[in-house]
């Protein structure tokens, strides 16, 4: 189906099911720890052996040479397959870094060897005999440093954001020179680590010629194509299947070296492998948020209307590595006629910087709202006020195009209304509850609207079982539930009589999980098929598709009804479709929006800070499981509180790598620093973004929350941090004596 | 992980002995953190001598009006025993502040004080680290020191005691009993039980090879308000980036132990009688060979700030 | 003793001197089953478990204790499986996630986390849940946490206990504001 027209109306319309805040279809799996993951599948490959990744100890140079001897002698071990045995593997989707072959080192804990043997314990202790030789050679570390040389490159993050290396509106320096007030400052984000909770993983078996993965990967399609090129095979000798996929934020986008080295270590050794990385490896063996440093500029006439904008940030890479596009919102986000963004990459031999939750967006807004924050202040506005003043119904770069739905001011005004926004002293400092200085903030939240070719193939059988087939994958996002919940409404049936599989390679290829894409996205591909299926029911049961009613498990048009079962009556009734997006997702601009409000307080002696309330208000088209999109939201606005308090990847810059590479050392947020979280969703429909009038909320909700965090810090101490994250050592200097 | 032989003892003798009589062997108890290190082959026992059969794990009453805690009592039951919760807050407060419930259901009271430093580099086999490999020089002094120790270290290790319990304890003035193979007993007070790492970073405590401890006592229970305050960077579930153990009076008097700035709880009892005179005049004195590197000189003022926190707390 | 083959060896020729797996046999209860197991000395309790017993519910999130996610009820306590030996828990008695309820049969809290939307990914959930079930008993019984106010008091279940003490699960997708609305209802319809 092409998506070539705004929609018109459509059952989804109905909202039976969909838009129904559903309790998720996999909620009993997940719970009970049935759900199988790719580390888990003895069902499917029984008797796999046990693949032990050795990371590189150094961050750049070649491998000499690796003595295997006593690793291959060791009890258990079945097979030992080194870089230097193997030919540089090639790149599959979005890969920077090379995963495996070669004697190259280009990053800290790039995979040089995998040790199988018949358990685990043993391919672990014999990975500790393999003896490495390396020749060290001097690598680029620093960020602050290798800044100065860095240069203008253009990107695309792959996830929905990014833009030319410079792109000029008007006469910037003009306009910032006449403006009477002015902000001009520079800001700093740190290098972030995924987290994902299941490590990267894969099991993978051989059959002949064949192979298949059950991994942990997000994008079936990609992984499924990166996969056949690696190891130089058909794509119909491979198959990947990941029908749970234990949190990816990004970070499993692409094929990782877990699934290179599953396939070689199966190969080789002629049986089932399965690796995952160990925990201390994934840090510096995979990749991470980039660091930026971002300098904004913004002049606005007294009453506070930006004249001029900018937004520079530079980032560090590998070679064949993008920036960070840190200042895409920045062309979408608020009027003034004089404009500037420009994203500058370093060389740095640190590992592969790639996409993580709203890359670009995520660093991006937590900067951009800070200096608006600053500069409402300098106005003498109030922020929320300073936000609604500049709100533009046009793209600020491209006037002549309008964005379909812009309610960023419903957003703002709703709410500064349920969060108490009038109640905050506009001077910092001021408020004082015990031990705790208190303060708010708010940010904007901006992110754009990808869409993303989905396809799925859906059954109806003989009992009036729907089920539906698609590679999409559920990384904890919902779309088990959604996508039953779509099929549901289009077929008129209840939600238990819907099977949804997801993750097979051998199923239609889907837009997968990335970008805030997949909810739409995937559930347009299954409304297509659905569309497809009921054309089908219909000329079985004598029907005019187009008169045909699809209810409460009949097919009904006229005075007539018949049973949907009985249209399957003679075998199965099969459809398949993709949805393709054409030029109606261009000729306005799709985007989400949202309101960031936080309340912390700050320790007046320790400076410690601790958020007590956060709401997000929402403008996000139609929300297809107003539950799961809640917790796609929260969840965000608990990544960017990380990003915003605590999350750092410490960069050794003379050894080259991420020091604090566990869970302990990279800490996430916990319970105790979460307090209960509020989300409120605009009533909304768009019709420009596909037949379901749906958008992506799952990077919306980390999209300006670390902004509204600073700048609730500020609000409480009047200190200003412009480097991320705010832990105590950078305000204990200038915090007021406690007494 | 190496493998190794597993015994399980039911006298504390016959475990001291089991230790003392085998190449490369090791107590377990808890195991929280010794099987973390045994994972990544930062320890490599070949035997290991579980002593969780040993009993050990009650708190009993001393003559002398303070406690006697079984070198395998829980951190969780500790921290809930009646007379700890109500005579030594103190302990209670940084035992509850340590780790996590599983961990500390696990963890034992003996196996808290020997838990080894969590210094990135120590935990990176691939890097220098004198504690862990001695002469491999010390990366952090360079490197990433964030967490480390700001006095006390030396120029061959600038790693933290990590732990809370101890820190309590120092200022308890607890004492340590142990066994050795051959069954005699020591009692080591803790003041003396960390050691500083001078040349010899390998060396945490002054356990000799195969010493075996049987428990900590306290003395008698000291009159104050009874304060743990942790700071760190979230607000569960993370080593403190400096921490205060106090018992203070209205005034201010008492005794204080500070944590997360040396390789041992660090606690200067001449320092002491300033404390009604404010947190500034006792840090100025506890810190004032401090050491620190770029990344964690913060921790001075952050202890200072902490002790003043702790203050206003006693005199509330 | 557990551990057979260690305990034949004489003193001073026990510890193993070569790379062989040493076996030892243990035997505990999982989930009201005897399972009776010969292991290699350095199997974790996780690993028994995923591996051996081919109950994989139990996640392995980091293999150090640094996430909650293979958190068991063993004799009645939450613990880090993975940073436990298999053979120091003879005579046992192990409760996994897949003991507290099934598919078709859910724990209260099981079906409160479902309700509540308390997991989005779901590979920390079988230890948020584990553990959730662990808290609620640890509260009953009196044990206090770092946000006790009066330690010589009773603990009450409130939003603030519950995330302390769930603090060693940690949940990258950010559920916790659910996983607390969850176990707050199975707390309240106990009381």
């Amino acid at each position: 189906m092409k998506f070539d027209t705004p929609a018109g109306p459509n059952p989804i319309d109905r909202l039976k099911v969909v838009g129904r805040p559903t309790d998720r279809i996999d909620g009993k799996y997940k719970t009970t720890g049935t759900a199988p993951y790719a580390y888990e599948r003895h069902d499917a490959a029984p008797d796999a052996a046990y693949g032990y990744v050795l990371g590189s100890a150094i961050a750049k140079g070649r491998v000499r040479s690796i003595d295997t001897a006593s690793a291959r002698q060791a009890p258990g071990v079945i097979a030992v397959v080194t870089t230097l045995d193997t030919p540089r593997i090639e790149r599959g989707v979005m890969n920077v870094a090379y995963l495996f072959g070669g004697d190259v080192i280009q990053h800290y804990h790039q995979a040089i060897a995998v040790v199988v043997a018949e358990t685990f314990e043993q391919a672990r202790a014999a990975s500790f005999l393999v003896q490495v030789d390396y020749a060290p050679e001097a690598g680029a570390f620093d960020l602050a440093a290798a800044a100065k040389t860095a240069e203008p490159v253009p990107a695309d993050s792959g996830e929905g954001s990014g833009g030319d290396g410079e792109e000029r509106v008007g006469d910037f320096e003009g306009a910032f020179a006449q403006a009477p007030v002015t902000l001009d400052a520079t800001y700093t984000t740190a290098d972030e680590s995924h987290a994902m909770m299941e490590p990267h993983a894969t099991t993978a078996a051989w059959d002949g010629d064949r192979v298949t993965l059950w991994t942990s990967n997000q994008m079936i399609g990609w992984g499924h194509g990166s996969i056949a090129k690696m190891l130089g095979l058909p794509k119909a000798k491979v198959r990947l299947d990941a029908p749970y996929v234990g949190g990816g934020f990004g970070g499993k986008l692409f094929v990782r070296a877990d699934a290179v080295l599953a396939a070689l270590a199966a190969k080789a050794t002629g049986r089932a492998v399965k690796v995952a990385l160990t925990r201390p490896l994934i840090a510096n063996n995979t990749t991470h948020r980039p660091a930026t440093i971002q300098r904004v500029r913004i002049g606005a006439t007294r009453d506070g209307t930006i004249t001029a904008i900018a937004h520079e940030s530079t980032s560090g890479n590998l070679p064949d590595g993008d920036p960070e596009t840190a200042v895409n919102q920045t062309k979408f986000l608020y009027a003034g006629a004089n404009r500037l963004t420009a994203m500058k990459l370093a060389h740095l031999d640190l590992p592969e910087g790639n996409a993580m939750r709203a890359p670009g967006e995520a660093p991006g807004l937590a900067v951009l709202e800070i200096a608006m924050d600053e500069m409402a202040e300098k106005l003498g506005l109030d922020p929320v006020a300073f936000r609604i003043r500049n709100d533009s119904q046009v793209v600020p770069t491209q006037p002549d195009l309008r964005f379909s739905q812009r309610d960023l001011v419903g957003c703002l005004t709703l709410g500064a209304e349920r969060f108490g926004w009038a109640k905050r002293n506009p001077k910092p400092g001021q408020v004082r509850d015990g031990q705790w200085l208190v303060g708010l903030g708010m940010a904007a939240a901006f992110r754009d609207n990808m869409v993303m070719k989905s396809g799925a193939r859906v059954r109806l059988d003989s009992r009036g079982t729907v089920t539906v087939e698609t590679d999409m994958t559920d990384i904890g996002t919902g779309s088990y539930t959604i996508i039953a919940q779509t099929a549901a409404e289009m077929m008129g049936v209840s939600l238990d009589q819907v099977v949804v599989r997801l993750g097979d390679s051998d199923f239609p290829v889907s837009s997968g999980s990335g970008g805030q894409f997949g909810a739409n996205s995937s559930t347009a591909g299954v409304y297509a098929a659905c569309v497809k299926l009921r054309e089908a029911v219909a000329q079985k049961l004598g029907f005019n598709a187009t008169d045909a009613v699809f209810e409460a498990g009949e097919v009904r048009a006229g005075n007539r009804a018949i049973p949907l079962a009985e249209s399957a009556a003679g075998g199965d009734l099969v459809a398949e479709d993709t949805i393709e997006f054409g030029k109606v997702s261009k000729e306005q601009q799709v985007s989400t929006f949202g309101a960031h409000f936080v309340e912390v307080g700050v320790d007046a002696y320790t400076a410690e800070v601790r958020v007590r309330r956060m709401l997000a208000v929402c403008a996000a088209g139609r929300i297809l499981n107003p539950k799961s999109a809640r917790s796609q939201v929260i969840g965000g606005m608990v990544m960017g509180t990380g990003a915003a308090l605590m999350e750092e990847l410490a960069v050794d810059t003379k050894r080259g790598f991420f020091a604090n590479h566990d869970l302990a050392g990279y800490e996430v947020p916990v319970h105790a620093d979460i307090p209960r979280q509020e989300v409120i969703f605009l009533d909304e429909v768009d019709p420009r973004s596909s037949p379901m009038k749906a958008k992506g909320v799952g990077e919306l909700g980390i999209s300006g929350i670390a902004a509204a965090v600073a700048n609730a810090v500020y609000n409480a101490t009047g200190i200003r941090v412009r480097d991320y994250p705010l832990t105590l050592d950078k305000l204990l200097d200038r915090m007021p004596d406690a007494a | 992980m190496k493998s190794f032989t597993y015994e399980r003892p039911t006298t504390p003798a016959e475990a001291a002995a089991a230790v003392a009589g085998t190449p490369d062997a090791k107590f377990i108890a808890g195991g929280t953190n010794l099987l973390d290190l045994m994972k990544l082959q930062i320890e490599t026992p070949r035997h290991l001598v579980d002593v969780n059969g040993l009993g050990l794990d009650t708190v009993e009453p001393t003559g002398e009006g303070g406690l006697r805690i079984g070198a395998l009592v829980r951190n969780t039951d500790l921290a809930a025993h009646p007379r700890v919760r109500k005579d030594y807050g103190v302990l209670a407060r940084a035992l509850l502040a340590g780790a996590s419930g599983q961990l500390r259901n696990k963890a034992t009271t003996a196996g808290n004080l020997l838990q080894r430093t969590r210094c990135p580099y120590f935990y990176d086999t691939a890097q220098g680290c004198n504690k862990r490999q001695p002469g491999s020089g010390c990366s952090a002094l360079d490197g990433v020191s964030r967490q480390l120790a700001v006095i006390g270290g030396s120029a061959a290790c600038i790693a933290t005691h990590p732990g809370d319990m101890a820190v309590a304890m120092r200022v308890l003035d607890a004492t340590v009993e142990t066994v050795d193979g051959a069954g005699t007993e020591r009692r080591i007070p803790i003041a003396e039980f960390h050691r500083l790492p001078g040349d010899e970073p390998q060396r945490d405590t002054t356990l000799k090879p195969g010493e075996l401890i049987t428990a900590v006592t306290l003395p008698k229970p000291v009159p104050g308000t009874h304060i743990y305050r942790k700071v760190r960077d979230r607000a569960s579930y993370a080593y403190a980036l400096v921490s205060v153990a106090a018992i203070l009076g209205k005034n201010g008097s008492g005794h204080v132990a500070f944590g997360g700035v040396a390789h041992k709880p660090w606690r200067v009892e001449a320092a002491e009688a300033d404390l009604p005179k404010g947190a500034k005049a006792v840090a100025t004195q506890v810190f004032a060979d401090a050491k620190p590197t770029h990344e964690n000189a913060y921790k001075l003022k952050l202890a200072e700030r902490t002790l003043g926190a702790a203050l206003n707390q006693a005199r509330a | 003793m557990v551990g057979a083959t260690a305990a034949a060896a004489p003193a001073g020729a026990r510890a193993a001197r070569t790379d062989e797996p040493v076996l030892a046999r243990v035997t505990f209860t999982v989930n009201g089953q005897r399972r009776d197991l010969e292991l290699d000395t350095r199997t974790s309790l996780l690993d028994a478990a995923r591996e051996h017993l081919h109950l994989t519910g139990s996640k392995k999130g980091c293999d150090h204790g640094q996430c909650g996610a293979c958190t068991m009820i063993v004799d009645g306590r939450r613990i880090n499986a993975c940073l436990t030996l298999a053979v120091m828990h003879q005579g046992a008695e192990i409760v996994t996630i897949e003991g507290l309820g099934q598919p078709d049969h859910l724990h209260p809290m099981q079906a409160a986390f479902v309700r509540h939307d308390g997991y989005q990914c779901g590979y920390c959930t079988p230890g948020q849940i584990c553990s959730g079930v662990a808290v609620l008993e640890e509260i009953e019984a009196g044990i206090p946490s770092h946000v006790t106010a009066d330690l010589e008091a009773a603990p009450q279940v409130t939003e603030a206990e519950i995330r302390e003490r769930m603090s060693g699960n940690i949940c990258r997708c950010g559920a916790y504001s659910n996983i607390v609305e969850a176990m707050t209802e199975v707390a309240g319809s106990r009381a």
